[in-house]
């Protein structure tokens, strides 16, 4: 049950941290590194309130101990917004109040993030498909699906980068 | 909700994972891969290994090889590896929709091939392939390397032939010939969850008659089999809705659901019946 001293990357900073071999990866964002902006659901997988982007692809954090997550580059909702300005994405969510008591938010945020990074031009079945993985207690799930929607659609009029 | 603790071993290469399973397996040490199952069953506390061996970091397990003959999974292939065709032909193409059926995005993301197969869960989609395309599965521990059909590996509920001190390191899934028919169904109560009931099957056609037809039915007993009473009805037959409905009956009069009651085990008979017949119609439709 030795800790270890491991460096966690997130939003591309750098946490050097002493965790047990046990502490989940959220708990070690949140309560080692500070970044509480990813938040703790179910802790089963489930709800994906916790999923963050590992190398880019979306993962629930309460599925994996912060140990493996050495030499991975994790983002969270906190790197999304730019100097103070939120995204695209995130200008979609308000927009379309696709956010109600606002708890799942950061995890369906870094999903669709995942999503439209990997397709950006992924259909609304598919998106469909890939939001269910994620609860929404308020079930605001229209609202979800609308801002990811406009989101991709905006994105489709974009040069890519 | 948080895991209880253990002793954490990563491991770089194989050798080096069997030989540190050896040290712990008695200790209730286990493999640790995708870990979609084992990390919320330890979550729980249902799962409380004291020692685990992470092969994430292992890269000979991260690869899928196709062969002349047949396609090789490695122990930490993900799911998401399958969402598009991993090898030409049928094979490729069937792999690509199972896949869709197994939990939801993230998990896929992170879940392997090779650890469902290890878990043996009755109602996971990859044990179904794996039993109905007759795949040899591979293992290895510090006292050599061995292989078993996955008829003879899945032994019952969540139970399989593996030792303790042994690694599943690879999966080989036989390629399917050219103009293989194949079809898949599954029912679950909401997008993502466990199975209640699923089917595949494929059959090759030599002058328009069905032949090497395999039917396998998966999440109603303890473990995913082939259902030989429903394969016998199909073969040598021209495919035709009637023979497919007879093939339904005869699975749902085969199968021996695990559940308790007469109405529960009645009504996944009905499933299986309906799973059965919807596959095979669709080995004859655009899947």
């Amino acid at each position: 049950m030795n800790p270890r001293d491991i460096v966690l990357r997130i939003n591309g900073a750098e946490y050097p941290i002493r965790v047990q071999p046990r502490r989940t990866l959220v708990d070690a964002i949140r309560d080692d590194c500070g970044q509480t902006g990813t938040h703790i659901g179910c802790e089963h997988g489930v709800c994906g309130a916790c999923t963050v982007l590992l190398d880019g692809a979306p993962v629930r954090s309460c599925l994996m101990f912060a140990v493996q997550a050495e030499g991975c580059e994790v983002r969270t909702v906190e790197g999304l917004a730019c100097a103070g300005q939120l995204n695209h994405l995130q200008q979609s969510f308000v927009e379309h109040h696709a956010l109600q008591c606002g708890f799942c938010t950061p995890g369906f945020l870094m999903l669709a993030t995942g999503l439209l990074e990997q397709n950006r031009d992924i259909s609304n079945e598919d998106l469909l498909d890939a939001l269910s993985s994620n609860l929404c207690r308020c079930t605001g799930y229209k609202n979800i699906l609308a801002a990811v929607e406009a989101a991709r659609n905006a994105l489709a009029v974009e040069p890519s980068a | 909700m948080k895991p209880s603790s253990f002793e954490y071993h990563e491991a770089r290469t194989v050798q080096q994972a069997v030989e540190m399973l050896a040290k712990v397996c008695a200790d209730d040490g286990r493999i640790l891969a995708g870990g979609q199952t084992l990390v919320p069953a330890m979550a729980m506390r249902l799962a409380r290994p004291s020692h685990l061996v992470d092969i994430n970091r292992i890269p000979e397990l991260a690869v899928l090889t196709v062969h002349s003959d047949h396609l090789s999974i490695g122990a930490c292939v993900r799911h998401a590896a399958f969402h598009e065709p991993v090898v030409d032909g049928p094979l490729g193409h069937l792999l690509s929709i199972v896949v869709r059926h197994i939990a939801h995005l993230p998990i896929r993301m992170r879940g392997t091939f090779c650890g469902s197969l290890a878990n043996a869960d009755a109602a996971s989609e990859w044990c179904l392939v794996a039993v109905t395309l007759n795949a040899h599965i591979h293992m290895r521990s510090i006292r050599g390397e061995r292989s078993l059909r996955a008829s003879e590996f899945f032994l019952g509920y969540m139970s399989t032939a593996m030792e303790p001190d042994e690694m599943l390191v690879a999966t080989h899934l036989p390629l399917l010939p050219e103009g293989t028919h194949f079809g898949f169904e599954e029912y679950s109560r909401r997008a993502g969850d466990f199975a209640q009931a699923m089917s595949l099957v494929s059959f090759e056609l030599r002058n328009g008659v069905m032949f090497d037809v395999r039917v396998g039915v998966g999440a109603v007993e303890g473990a995913a089999r082939r259902l030989a009473e429903a394969e016998a009805v199909l073969e040598s037959q021209i495919p035709c809705l009637e023979c497919f409905a007879r093939a339904a009956d005869a699975a749902a009069q085969a199968i021996e659901p695990s559940e308790p009651g007469d109405e529960e085990r009645q009504y996944k008979r009905e499933l299986v019946r309906t799973v059965v017949l919807r596959a095979l119609q669709k080995t004859i439709t655009a899947v």
